[in-house]
């Protein structure tokens, strides 16, 4: 009867008391520089100790340079990062620095390491931890008085949170990937479709994807309002996990895998909300507006606020449409753009690196626009170094940086000026999310990487209906 | 933290769906390492224009929003990243009380921990306070946490819901990091009954920086 979400929730409770939060343990607790020094503050004038260092990971991510990893120019910026090595210096914490060859964005680096694992609970003082789902864990974003508290405890109190079940059935075209699936679902159920749900996504689309597509749909799941994504582990969840750092080895992973099996949910599991998507006629997606829920197909045009019913949506559109220059009717292919980024915690592991390398491969960046390919961690830029994904991206034009980030919010000096239009392949395209004045189109890695040829949007399916894409591309 | 009694403050209102934690505190803001003095970046990109200077016409820059304590706004406030530098803006700003049809999840819990108390109400009661605080300057709500009810200065009232243990949290001032630690032994038999290896992070050794 219970569904993969109620087994782990069970598995974890430490206390359970009418009236109250159930009180969780938690397995792997992830540390970043933004949201964790105001927690250590707290734990030092409290007198609490850090319960369990074994079981907590820091790294830096948000303020990091992308070029030169030696000189932070903002002050600020540098304090921030140098409190973080202090902190975990001081409480005991392993830190993934600036110089390891295994830094890197914080959702990047987890599963990577097999950190994350089927079966646990995680969380991070960030949003998108949703990502770590993909694997079939429990993970969610905090705030930093819960990372505080997860830091002293290593518990959790939470109410349960309702379960929802997204079935993506069928197969996706050529050219859609990922990243198309989850925009394509936000655009469907609006931001705040998932609020006080726990999102389980099932279906053929979803059994096919790679695990790091599987990463991509997870981590864009708090754009729908849920705080948690997750794919019953399979296979393919087994295949990645084998041989990673943190993962368990030889018969230990035996013996985890048989308690993997388990996790999956019930064939007869009742979920409180239920929606299915039949994703084989799915499109390429392009963000129009000021949050992913503003979302069209690349066939489509930018909407008519007038056609809204209702009153809220009309005006939100017309401001959204203002802030983002943007005339209604208008198709989405006459955008032209200034920037394109490459990068992300949604976007950034090997294969959308590849996939974007596919597209971009003997070919070059538009002279209006300046392209940016940033790597989700070291790891990833190493790997794709070897298979020389950076000599594609850099013979056709793109810059080819360090890890972290980055453009997805700005907080290094990796800013859009004011006006200028970016396609993106992260996750959020607020008002000046990505620098002040700046407009923000998401799209998928593939999608980016032809805008950024082409100059505008393109239908990156025609690309590869007229051969100009030659390789085959993995689901991501 | 601080405890929650009875309150009465100006209200000011943000007529906008889908209020983003990007809007309420940008990013080049979260660098401090404090807990205080957000509040002077609160909205800080909708407070001024494109050359920086302030821009009247937004709510919060008028004269007759000065020292508002109660935010009235409209559904998903509080949506995307989990920056609890949102709250602290808002707290340091002086707003104590924010009520909405809708609140994202994280938001609404970053809310709890720092005493501050996110009120949702059905569209309808939202779009009635909207009407009154429009209707006459200087309107306030005052909020009997205690009683669950909402009063406006022309006496327009309604009840609300509150999650008991919320309230009670908040009536009380009580401390979660406390509260949990009086759970220490339960949590020190999980750990003992959870050591199985990939529960324990101690495979990890195999590979270093």
């Amino acid at each position: 009867m219970p569904t993969l979400l109620e087994k782990i929730w069970q598995a974890h409770l430490v206390h359970q008391q009418p009236g109250r939060p159930d009180v969780l343990y938690i397995d792997r607790h992830l540390v970043q520089e933004v949201t964790s020094p105001q927690a250590f503050e707290g734990l030092r004038q409290a007198g609490h100790a850090v319960r369990r260092p074994d079981l907590t990971f820091a790294t830096m991510d948000h303020n990091v340079p992308t070029i030169d990893r030696d000189h932070i120019e903002d002050p600020i910026s540098a304090k921030q990062i140098e409190v973080l090595r202090q902190n975990c210096r001081e409480f005991g914490i392993k830190l993934y620095d600036l110089g390891s060859s295994r830094q890197g964005i914080v959702h990047v680096i987890g599963p990577e390491l097999g950190l994350t694992l089927p079966g646990l609970t995680l969380v991070c003082g960030d949003s998108h931890t949703s990502t770590h789902g993909a694997l079939g864990a429990l993970a969610f974003g905090i705030g930093t008085s819960e990372v505080e508290q997860v830091l002293a405890t290593q518990c959790l109190p939470q109410a349960k949170p309702r379960t929802m079940a997204i079935c993506l059935e069928g197969q996706l075209q050529r050219g859609v990937s990922a990243k198309d699936l989850i925009l394509g679902v936000i655009g469907r159920i609006g931001i705040a479709g998932g609020i006080g749900c726990v999102v389980e996504y099932r279906g053929q689309a979803i059994r096919e994807l790679s695990i790091e597509g599987r990463l991509t749909v997870c981590n864009m799941t708090i754009e729908c309002g849920a705080r948690a994504g997750m794919v019953a582990p399979d296979d393919k969840t087994f295949k990645y996990l084998e041989g990673r750092p943190f993962a368990p080895q030889g018969k230990e992973f035996e013996r985890a895998l048989d308690y993997w099996q388990t996790l999956p949910s019930d064939p007869d599991a009742r979920f409180d909300h239920e929606v299915v998507f039949d994703v084989s006629d799915f499109a390429p997606q392009v963000s129009w507006g000021t949050h992913p829920g503003q979302m069209t197909e690349i066939t489509g045009r930018v909407p008519d606020p007038d056609n809204y019913a209702d009153e809220g949506q009309r005006r939100a559109a017309e401001r959204a449409l203002a802030y983002m220059a943007l005339e209604p009717g208008m198709p989405i292919t006459d955008i032209h753009l200034d920037r394109v980024f490459i990068g992300s915690c949604t976007n950034a592991r090997l294969e959308d690196l590849r996939a974007a390398a596919a597209v971009v491969r003997g070919k070059r960046v538009a002279a209006s626009v300046q392209g940016m390919v940033v790597p989700g961690s070291q790891q990833v830029k190493a790997q794709a170094e070897a298979e020389g994904l950076d000599r594609v991206f850099r013979d056709a034009g793109f810059e080819w940086r360090e890890s972290g980030c980055s453009m997805c919010l700005g907080m290094n000096p990796d800013v859009l000026q004011p006006g200028q239009r970016c396609a993106s392949t992260s996750n959020r395209n607020f008002e000046g999310r990505q620098g002040h004045g700046g407009r923000t189109h998401l799209v998928s890695p593939m999608m980016a990487a032809a805008a950024a040829i082409a100059g505008h949007f393109v239908d990156v399916r025609d690309w590869f209906r007229q051969g100009k894409i030659t390789e085959e591309v993995t689901l991501s | 933290m601080r405890p929650f009694e009875e309150f009465s403050g100006l209200v000011a209102p943000i007529d906008r769906p889908d209020v983003d934690t990007d809007q309420i505190i940008p990013k080049q803001f979260l660098k401090r390492v404090e807990r205080s003095g957000f509040g002077q970046f609160l909205f800080y990109d909708w407070r001024r224009r494109q050359d920086g200077s302030l821009d009247r016409d937004f709510v919060l820059n008028r004269p007759r929003y000065r020292g508002a304590q109660v935010l009235l706004t409209r559904e998903n406030f509080g949506c995307g990243s989990s920056r609890e530098h949102a709250p602290w803006a808002l707290l340091d700003a002086g707003f104590r009380v924010i009520i909405a049809p809708s609140f994202a999840d994280i938001f609404k819990n970053n809310c709890f921990k720092n005493g501050m108390l996110p009120l949702e109400l059905a569209n309808e009661l939202v779009d009635q306070w909207f009407q009154r605080v429009a209707a006459q300057e200087g309107y306030r709500i005052t909020v009997d946490l205690t009683a669950q009810m909402l009063t406006g200065s022309d006496g327009f009232c309604c009840s609300f819901e509150i999650d008991p243990f919320r309230k009670r949290c908040l009536l009380q001032g009580l401390d979660e990091i406390g509260l949990t630690l009086e759970h220490e032994s339960e949590i020190g038999a999980y750990e003992e009954t959870h050591r199985e290896p990939w529960q324990a992070a101690v495979a990890g050794q195999r590979e270093e920086q």
